[in-house]
């Protein structure tokens, strides 16, 4: 069963870049291992939300609580337990795939047979001695994965985990991030954003739509309608 | 942190021999700058105080190039953000940034200490070399230090290029002084001379200063 202590807590939490509020006022709880999907429009504050939450930006207010720490103060306790996935790979193009992985894994003290576990899940094994300049986005974002879940974190931010992947591709990694039409498959925490209503929905447990940095919708992934979802692009 | 410091020199000295990036155009600026000077002194040797100085601004302008690049890579690919993720003293990325740019400065001296030797100084270097490797490696720990803190300052900025220089160089003159200073002996006419002890002392406690500085602001300049 999964741990009843809420993984986040988030209350009346707010950034902003320069004058500008990103995000305003968010409220809400998730359970430690529940999968929270985040819906919006560009724009709307989903980024911002999930670099928050992996402690690259700071809250400019409220509260924020990140697998029972508050931060920013706590920072520092629950970086490792995070695995955070955005739009930026965080490879180093001059650098083959299971370099970048090695560095990765020497930060987060994994042992380097780790490294060729998550290559062979990511189906990069094949090409993971190339240049990441040299592959094209699909296997980077595939690298980017592979990176995320390296140390085996408990609590996932995935922002667009599936963009730039083939089908195939997407079927081959969804199990490993839990994604997509896999569902979780372990305990973890999981707080995804996607622009795709039904995809979105499926193994989520709780949906939250922003627009304009609010919260516009949050209710029981189960109690949504894709009808509710598209509201927010409109 | 220690295993993170060289994770991160490991990846510094990977990228600059893939990309090649600071390391050989430090060594070009260095003999060009020797040549521009040959012209603008109107001379084919110095010795002494002039000698001195025209090595340690060469070896300066130089190293604010690599001073430049130390961040770009940690900035435009994501580094900083994949450091910051991972649960390891912020330190590190300091220590491990100061290490590659002495190391970075070590190498080219290597080049361009003896191309100094040959293309503008007068007396022969190999009496005075063990004590200007002492000085060199003092005067590279400021610099590296500085220029660390310097790069993680000017990184986040539209105008790098322009703020590096503008921040590092006046930072940096107590080390051209002393640096200068302990040098004019060693490439004075006449053999090498005794190094003055008072002014490898400045240089050592400067060091020692930044250093501690650097250790105590670091943090802040990774915060968003």
């Amino acid at each position: 069963m999964p741990d009843p202590a809420p993984a986040l807590v988030l209350r009346g939490a707010g950034r902003r870049y320069g004058e500008r509020a990103a995000l305003r006022d968010v409220t809400l709880e998730l359970e430690a291992g529940r999968t929270l999907v985040v819906f919006g429009p560009n724009g709307a504050g989903k980024t911002t939300l999930l670099r928050m939450l992996a402690t690259l930006l700071r809250p400019h207010a409220g509260e924020v609580r990140v697998l029972g720490r508050p931060l920013p103060g706590d920072g520092y306790a629950v970086r490792g337990r995070i695995g955070f996935l955005g739009h930026e790979a965080l490879l180093y193009r001059e650098l083959s795939g299971r370099e970048n992985l090695r560095f990765h894994a020497k930060l987060h003290r994994v042992a380097a047979g780790r490294v060729d576990e998550v290559l062979d899940a990511v189906g990069m094994t094949a090409r993971c001695g190339d240049p990441v300049a040299e592959l094209s986005r699909g296997m980077v974002q595939r690298l980017a994965i592979a990176r995320a879940v390296l140390h085996e974190p408990e609590l996932l931010l995935l922002d667009e985990p599936l963009a730039n992947l083939d089908p195939a591709a997407a079927a081959q990694v969804a199990p490993l991030i839990g994604v997509g039409g896999a569902g979780p498959s372990d305990r973890r925490t999981r707080v995804v954003t996607s622009h795709d209503p039904a995809g979105g929905l499926q193994g989520a447990d709780v949906a939250l739509g922003l627009k304009g940095g609010r919260v516009a919708l949050l209710a029981a992934a189960t109690d949504v309608e894709p009808a509710q979802i598209a509201e927010l692009y409109r | 942190m220690m295993s993170a410091v060289a994770a991160l020199l490991a990846k510094e000295l990977t990228l600059e021999l893939r990309t090649r990036e600071s390391v050989p155009s430090m060594v070009l600026f260095s003999i060009a700058t020797y040549v521009v000077f040959h012209f603008g002194l109107d001379r084919d040797r110095v010795t002494g105080d002039l000698a001195s100085g025209v090595l340690w601004v060469t070896l300066l302008f130089s190293a604010i190039l690599g001073v430049n690049r130390l961040f770009v890579a940690e900035y435009e690919q994501g580094g900083f953000d994949g450091f910051l993720l991972a649960p390891v003293d912020r330190t590190a990325l300091l220590v491990a940034k100061a290490l590659t740019l002495f190391a970075f400065l070590g190498i080219v001296e290597l080049v361009a200490v003896p191309a100094f030797a040959l293309l503008l100084l007068g007396p022969p270097l190999t009496q005075a070399l063990p004590q200007l490797v002492l000085v060199l490696a003092l005067a590279n720990a400021g610099i590296a230090v500085i220029g660390t803190l310097v790069a993680g300052l000017a990184i986040q900025t539209r105008a790098r290029d322009l703020i590096v220089p503008l921040i590092a160089l006046p930072l940096l003159v107590p080390v051209l002084l002393a640096a200068a200073r302990c040098a004019t002996p060693l490439l004075s006419d006449g053999g090498a001379g005794a190094l003055p002890g008072n002014w490898l002392a400045i240089l050592a406690i400067y060091d020692l200063l930044f250093a501690l500085i650097a250790y105590a602001v670091f943090d802040f300049l990774l915060e968003d």
